[in-house]
Order: C-alpha cells, then sequence, then structure tokens
C-alpha cells in the first residue's frame, strides 16, 4: 500500500459533472476522518451498466483497463462512490477472476498496455464507513436528532448477490451510518426496490410511477427527506417529485454526515432544495 | 549518375496491384511514381492538414495501420489504399451561444455517442499525430473540457480514428468543438489583444509598419525581444 493514510479513489464520469454534490461531501468527509480519498491518475469511463452477455468482453475492457490503472499506481484497494459504477467495477473485476480465460482474452487485447494481474478489490465507500463507526462518532458535532430520514438503496449496491454491500434483502448498513450522526431513522420497507433507472431517458411514465411510488410510502411513515448514494437514483427521486404531490430532500448520506461534522458541503445541484428544510430546522443558519 | 542505378526498387501493392518504385519515397511519392495522380487525398504535402490519410498493412503483418501518406516512407511488400474523404457526422453550434458554465455536459449533449466509449484505444492506435485520443474522449465524457482541448490540441483532423473506432464516436468534431470553447470560454483574454485586433480593424498599422520596414534585422530583433506583454485576467 502506497496510500497508508488514505484510499486510492475511483470517481465516475457522473460525480464529475452532475453528481458533484456527492463527490464533494464524501471527499470532506474522508478528509475530516483522516483518511482522505486519492483521486486516481488515471481511469476510464465504467460503461455505467455491466454487460451480462457471457461472450461480450468488449464491455469489461473499460472496467479492466481501470484496475490495470489501480494496479500501476501500486494499489490493491480501490474506493468508488456511484452505485453504477461500484456494480460494474465490482462485477467486472469478479468475473475476470472468476473466469481466468476471459482476463487472458482481455489481457491480449490490452496489447502492448501491461497485464491485469486480478489481484485489485473494488469497495463502495458506504463499506469504507461502515468500518468506521468509532471515528465516525468522534466527529460528529452535529448530531441531526431533528431529522425523521428514510434510507434508500436502490439496485445497484445489492444485486446480484454476489456483490451486494450486505444483506440483499434486509440491508442495515446505511440505517446505521445515519444513527450514528443522530438522524431518527424511519424504517423504509421499499429501500431496495427500483427507482426505474435510466427508464428517466425515454420512458419517464415508468419512473414517474416509481417515484410516486417510493416517496408516497416513504412520507406516510413521517419521513422529511430521503438518503441514498446513487446519482442516478437521486436524480430520478429528486427530479420526477415534480409529477407527484412530493417535494422532499432526496440527500445524498454523505452531505448528512458532512452537515453532522459542521461541514455545509454539496446541496448545491438538487431540484427539491434541501437547505430550505435545513433552515426552517435551524440546522443550517 | 551512379547513386541513382544504385537505388533499390521494392514491391508495392496499390490496391491489391503490385508496383516497382525506388526505395525511401514517401507513401505519396511512391503511388504518383507509380503513375497515380492526386485529386483528393493529399494536401500540404507536410504533414499538417490531415487529407492524405492512409491505410495499409506491412508485408507478413496482421495489423492495419495508419498514417499519413506525405509523412510515411514506403517499405518492400506494402499494401496500400489512400481515403480520399471521411464521411462523418458533425454537430451545429453556435459558439457565441453556448454556456458552458451552466452546463456541465455540453460536450456529451453534442455528441451523446462518446458515452458508447468502450475505452478499447483503437483511436489512439490509429492516429498520425500520436494523440492520446481514447484519453480526450474519456476526458469530454466527464465534462473535462480543458484536458480535452489540450490533449488534442495536435490533430490535424485527418478522421482515422473515427474510421477506427467500434462505438462510431467522432473524436476529432468532438476535439475540434473542446478546443472552440476553451478559446472563448476557458482560455484568459487578453486586453491588450482585444484592443489590439480594434486598432488593425481601424488600419492603425501603417505608422508602425513603416518603421519596422526601415529597421535593420538586429533592430527588429531588439524591439522582438522588448516587446510587452498583459496577462488576461
Amino acid at each position: 500500500m502506497i496510500l497508508m493514510d488514505g484510499y486510492l479513489y475511483y470517481p465516475g464520469c457522473t460525480l464529475k459533472t452532475k453528481a458533484s454534490d456527492y463527490e464533494q461531501s464524501a471527499i470532506a468527509v474522508m478528509e475530516a476522518l483522516g483518511k482522505p480519498l486519492v483521486e486516481m491518475d488515471d481511469w476510464y469511463c465504467c460503461g455505467a451498466v455491466q454487460s451480462l452477455t457471457t461472450d461480450d468482453l468488449i464491455h469489461q475492457i473499460a472496467p479492466i483497463r481501470t484496475m490495470c490503472c489501480a494496479q500501476e499506481q501500486g494499489e490493491n484497494t480501490l474506493v468508488t462512490l456511484c452505485d453504477m459504477c461500484y456494480n460494474v467495477l465490482k462485477q467486472a473485476n469478479q468475473r475476470v477472476k472468476d473466469q481466468p480465460e476471459n482476463l487472458d482474452t482481455i489481457n491480449d487485447f490490452l496489447d502492448e498496455d501491461p497485464d491485469y494481474l486480478g489481484e485489485v478489490e473494488v469497495y463502495h465507500l458506504f463499506e469504507i464507513l461502515r468500518d468506521m463507526k468509532k471515528e465516525i462518532s468522534k466527529k460528529v458535532v452535529k448530531p441531526l436528532s431533528d431529522l425523521k430520514i428514510a434510507p434508500y438503496y436502490g439496485c445497484m449496491l445489492l444485486r446480484p448477490t454476489g456483490i451486494a454491500i450486505d444483506d440483499t434483502e434486509d440491508p442495515k448498513i446505511m440505517e446505521e451510518l445515519l444513527e450514528l450522526i443522530g438522524v431518527d431513522v424511519i424504517d423504509n420497507p421499499k429501500r431496495t426496490e427500483c427507482c426505474g433507472s435510466y427508464h428517466s431517458v425515454n420512458r419517464s411514465d415508468i419512473v414517474e410511477k416509481r417515484v410516486e411510488d417510493l416517496v408516497a410510502r416513504a412520507v406516510e411513515d413521517g419521513a422529511e427527506a430521503i438518503a441514498l448514494s446513487c446519482p442516478l437514483c437521486q436524480f430520478n427521486l429528486d427530479y420526477y417529485q415534480r409529477t407527484t404531490d412530493y417535494d422532499i430532500p432526496i440527500f445524498y448520506l454523505t452531505e448528512l454526515i458532512a452537515l453532522a461534522f459542521g461541514l455545509e458541503v454539496g446541496m448545491k445541484k438538487h431540484w427539491v432544495d434541501p437547505k430550505k428544510m435545513l433552515k426552517d430546522k435551524k440546522i443550517l443558519e | 549518375m551512379p547513386e541513382e542505378k544504385e537505388k533499390k526498387m521494392i514491391d508495392i501493392y496499390v490496391m491489391g496491384r503490385r508496383y516497382k518504385v525506388p526505395e525511401g519515397l514517401t507513401i505519396m511519392t511512391a503511388l504518383e511514381y507509380a503513375g497515380y495522380k492526386y485529386v483528393r487525398g493529399c494536401g500540404c504535402r507536410g504533414g499538417f492538414c490531415g487529407a492524405c490519410s492512409t491505410v495499409f498493412r506491412n508485408k507478413d503483418d496482421y495489423k492495419l495501420k495508419m498514417d499519413l501518406a506525405c509523412q510515411t516512407a514506403v517499405e518492400d511488400g506494402m499494401f496500400l489504399v489512400q481515403l480520399p474523404f471521411v464521411p462523418s457526422v458533425r454537430t451545429m453550434y453556435e459558439v457565441d451561444e453556448i454556456e458552458p458554465e451552466k452546463d456541465d455536459n455540453l460536450l456529451l449533449e453534442h455528441y451523446p455517442e462518446i458515452a458508447r466509449c468502450v475505452s478499447c484505444n483503437t483511436c489512439t492506435k490509429a492516429c498520425p499525430q500520436d494523440i492520446e485520443v481514447m484519453d480526450y474522449v474519456q476526458a469530454s465524457l466527464r465534462g473535462d473540457i480543458d484536458r480535452a482541448a489540450s490533449l488534442s490540441f495536435d490533430c490535424i483532423q485527418c478522421g482515422l480514428c473515427s474510421i477506427r473506432c467500434p462505438a462510431d464516436i467522432k473524436h476529432y468534431h468532438l476535439a475540434q468543438e473542446a478546443r472552440r470553447i476553451k478559446g472563448k470560454y476557458i482560455d484568459t483574454h487578453s486586453e491588450q489583444l482585444k484592443e489590439r485586433v480594434k486598432e488593425l480593424d481601424g488600419c492603425v498599422y501603417d505608422e508602425r509598419m513603416k518603421e519596422l520596414v526601415k529597421m535593420s534585422k538586429e533592430e527588429i530583433k531588439i524591439v522582438y525581444d522588448k516587446r510587452e506583454f498583459k496577462k488576461g485576467e
């Protein structure tokens, strides 16, 4: 390990554009915890959706190229924030570890570039945070006890089972992290249901129905906001509330942790402005 | 002349047909030696304009190679073809009306096919200018216009990247937009330059020109070295 005091970090394209709130808040949180996220020197778009076709190796090249970049930086641990990136990188990595013949084909194609040796492990930031509970508790200066928040996982962190960061049917990781920062956690039975995903591109009617269903249940159960991780879930739940009767803030979990640490980071690109609620509750001035 | 006699003749294949040409010629001059006349696919002959993109294969090599015909020497047993034109699509935009500050993924909107990049790196291998083509496509994807423009600076728009791309990305048009945006919206602008351009529009250069014309080479050198720049904000 070269990065004794931090983690090698894969941002992904969306974190650099539409979801910069997530990146900035996560970087601030990890900085505060003394384990900074260090962006990779080189990285490539993961492709956003993992190709499940067994002979479609061309779509595995981008994630494996990124594994090579981590390897060339002398790191075996790679942390990512975006759920789509996590899912693709983790599955592609798993695939070449399980099927060495696939790795051989990809390495042959990579030509003069260095071969990937299959030794990198991919983690989602939440897995790192789960192992830092003590440190997180110590850093909380402003417990968010006045906030009623429903956690939402969506699909990409939990499916397929082989790459899940927690129990696929009954995940607890977000609930535990929210409790650590003092949030009044609202039980959310729909937390592992799909948000409609990329249907927002050309079948927004499907997403509208999903969002109505998910937000309605959270609000009925008393939630004032939803916390999540996936930038696409965030966009769908945030943007498409305009087609419903609801307008609750959709936070990245790291924005809330930052708030509890006394930091105001992110919260700039939301469709439903979270700052209004936070000011009403005197959490922000 | 004895030198001429010693010049070795080699075989090249132009669109499958064999010709004997002297060793040491560029692909461009070898084709002309063989009797072809360029109507398209030829421009500056100096490696700058990108018009003479060519595809070839060396003897006993399975790989197709790309380069500029005016910059590449023929080799014995080479298979050649000239590409007259690259029929690639280009997005129309008004550079004064776009708002890259407000839109963090403008290039992706103008060229959505860049999201199809699978990082195969075939574009980079095809580039006769040794540009990191895949890397600037990746930079564009993540909204890093500055990096895309800088990486692609040496592009001569030959189009070989786009011909080879399995994702049908139009790299060179994308890169040109990145450089235009960088020039207009990212780079610093010199007020001094703006004023001078205004002056030039009003033909305020005659007097200065007269002075320069009268100067010796040495005097001009001194004036050049002492010229002043004001950096933009």
